[in-house]
């Protein structure tokens, strides 16, 4: 086994979670990913795939192996210091997990309150990450009242807006449609280009092609494939990244 | 910064939860209320059968023919009695004087002075009135009781009346407990009822809040508050109620018979007091028994 590199900032080593009798989370599974990549984490359903980022999030523990985030062993981590070590990971979900009661601007706020941020701060960091994500119109509106994909960049300007060194998406396109995925993709891909480390799970195989990152495949919980898929180069602007995205498919349905 | 984000969390939690709110409010309303009510009417129970207690005497009625000497020689040996608390003696003439004063018609009508000399003892116990009887006339061998001086024509005491009274008191106090205590509990378990259901509705937010790193007394805190200021306000509504009761209907139509008849009762301010701390633990009681099963989650 190589020792552990000094630049990884999410390191597995013989990770194993099964769930009861005889359902296989993850089987020895075994990588790293390095400061500032962008990694697709792919496979078929049941893969393991949310297994592995809730055992990222410590939502789960591992029954066996070992898993480093920056460096710290995870399993060191005690029960009440959990909420402190998740104030460094920027988390997207599917579903998006929005709180429903509060207006987009709210629910950018609650994870800068959360870590006892002055409203000063509050003021001065949500409008900005908001425009980034391209919400500033919708400060306002409740989640039930945006599409789908603003939900989403909702989600992903809560999960970015402490500026997280590594950020993890399950799924975030999975209810989306090839459009709307290919603007959260460019998200993704804008805060990837900030420095932050980013991980995503997705069935999309397509979308994968075409990003030409590098891909690690899970198949019943174990590491089957891991490679860059080459040709890519890191200094792609966003913009051109959205083009190719764009025009590397001919099968992509045109929007008007 | 914390406290307006709490408070102002709390506040935003109530208002979505309007009616379960009101609920548990009106629940610990109630609850003081009874307790506002219950307190004071124990108090006065006990302090009218401490009064009653207090009056607990035995009476050495002597022979009408009882001569000065006959007095001494009694009074002497009842000094020596076990028991014995305070001792007054009543002459045959001051209890003529006495009762003619009293019932002047009655009097007239009899010639002669028919009371005997009386002692009234006060035993140095309430409780022992029984013993001290049976002290000053023992039962005798051959059935009934022969007071230990021939001068003595009969020992009565008054406890088998007392004994009434005491023990409605006790069956009245015992009673405003028990439901004092139950309606106490069951509005705890509403209050934390209310709270879990309020925490339940809101268990996916909950867990959102934990992913974006909110500790579990950043999430607790709201909720406290919510209950706290719930349980005040019940216990404020409590103490509204009873303070227009003492005004309009106590201090109006009893005026000074409260003060008489039940000299211990506590004083308004103390039972206000009383009610509001008891408003605020119950509900704090209620939040946090729901609060620690919800969260170990
Ligand atoms: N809470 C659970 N209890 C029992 N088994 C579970 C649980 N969660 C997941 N599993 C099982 O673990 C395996 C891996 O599940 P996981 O959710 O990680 O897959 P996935 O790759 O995310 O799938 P999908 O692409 O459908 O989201 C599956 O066989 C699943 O049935
Ligand atoms: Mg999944």
């Amino acid at each position: 086994m190589p020792p552990s590199s000094a630049k990884a900032v999410i390191e597995f080593r013989g990770v194993s979670k099964r769930y009861g009798v005889g359902a296989v989370g993850l089987d020895q599974a075994t990588f790293a990913v390095d400061r500032g990549e962008f990694v697709f984490l792919v496979g078929a359903t049941g893969s393991g795939k949310s297994t592995l980022m809730r055992l990222l999030i410590k939502e789960l523990e591992p029954d066996a192996g070992m898993i480093r985030v920056a460096g710290h062993d995870l399993a060191e981590i005690v029960r009440n210091r959990v909420p402190y070590y998740r104030r460094n990971l920027g988390v997207v979900f599917q579903d998006f997990k929005l709180l429903p009661n509060r207006t987009v601007h709210d629910n950018v706020a609650y994870a800068l309150q959360v870590t006892g941020r002055t409203r000063r701060e509050i003021r001065d960091k949500v409008p900005d990450i908001l425009r980034l994500t391209g919400l500033s119109t919708k400060l306002h509106n409740f989640p039930d009242e945006l599409s789908g994909g603003e939900q989403q960049r909702v989600s992903i300007a809560r999960a970015f807006v402490n500026h997280p060194p590594l950020l993890l998406a399950d799924e975030p396109t999975g209810n989306l449609d090839p459009e709307t995925s290919i603007g959260i993709m460019q998200l993704l891909y804008r805060i990837n280009r900030t420095g932050t480390t980013v991980l995503v799970a997705t069935h999309d195989q397509t979308m994968v092609d075409k990003m030409r990152r590098r891909v690690i495949e899970l198949r019943e919980g174990r590491v089957v494939r891991d490679e860059a898929t080459g040709l890519y180069t890191r200094d792609e602007s966003t913009r051109e990244f959205a083009l190719r995205l764009r025009n590397d498919a001919p099968q992509a349905p045109e929007h008007l | 910064m914390r406290l307006s984000f709490f408070l102002r969390e709390a506040l935003r939690s109530m208002r979505r939860n309007a009616v379960p709110s009101f609920a548990a409010m009106a629940t610990v309303l109630v609850t003081m209320l009874m307790l506002g009510l219950f307190i004071p009417v124990v108090q006065a129970t006990t302090g009218a059968a401490n009064s009653v207690r207090k009056r607990v005497l035995v009476d050495v009625y002597l022979k009408t023919s009882a001569k000065p000497a006959d007095v001494a020689r009694v009074q002497t040996l009842l000094h020596k009695t076990p028991h014995v608390g305070k001792l007054e003696y009543v002459s045959r003439d001051a209890a003529y004087a006495q009762q003619r004063k009293a019932h002047p018609d009655l009097y007239k009508l009899l010639g002669a002075n028919p009371l005997p000399d009386t002692f009234r003892v006060t035993p140095d116990n309430p409780d022992n009135a029984l013993a001290l009887q049976r002290a000053l006339a023992p039962p005798a061998a051959a059935g009934g009781v022969v007071p230990i001086d021939e001068s003595i024509a009969v020992v009565k005491n008054r406890k088998t009346d007392t004994q009434k009274i005491l023990t409605v008191t006790n069956m009245v106090k015992v009673t405003t407990a028990v439901l004092a205590l139950v309606l106490i509990s069951a509005s705890v378990l509403l209050i934390a009822n209310t709270i879990r259901l309020s925490m339940f509705a809101r268990k996916r937010e909950v867990e959102v809040m934990k992913l974006v790193g909110a500790t579990d007394w950043f999430i607790r805190w709201p909720f406290v508050i919510e209950g706290t200021i719930l349980g005040a306000l019940g216990a404020l509504g409590a103490v509204v109620l009873l303070g227009l009761g003492k005004v309009l209907v106590l201090d109006r139509f009893f005026h000074g018979i409260t003060s008489v008849s039940a000299p211990h009762t506590v004083p308004f301010a103390a039972l206000i007091a009383i009610v509001l701390a008891g408003g605020v633990a119950v509900s704090a009681l209620g939040s946090g028994i729901s609060l620690r099963r919800f969260l170990r989650v």
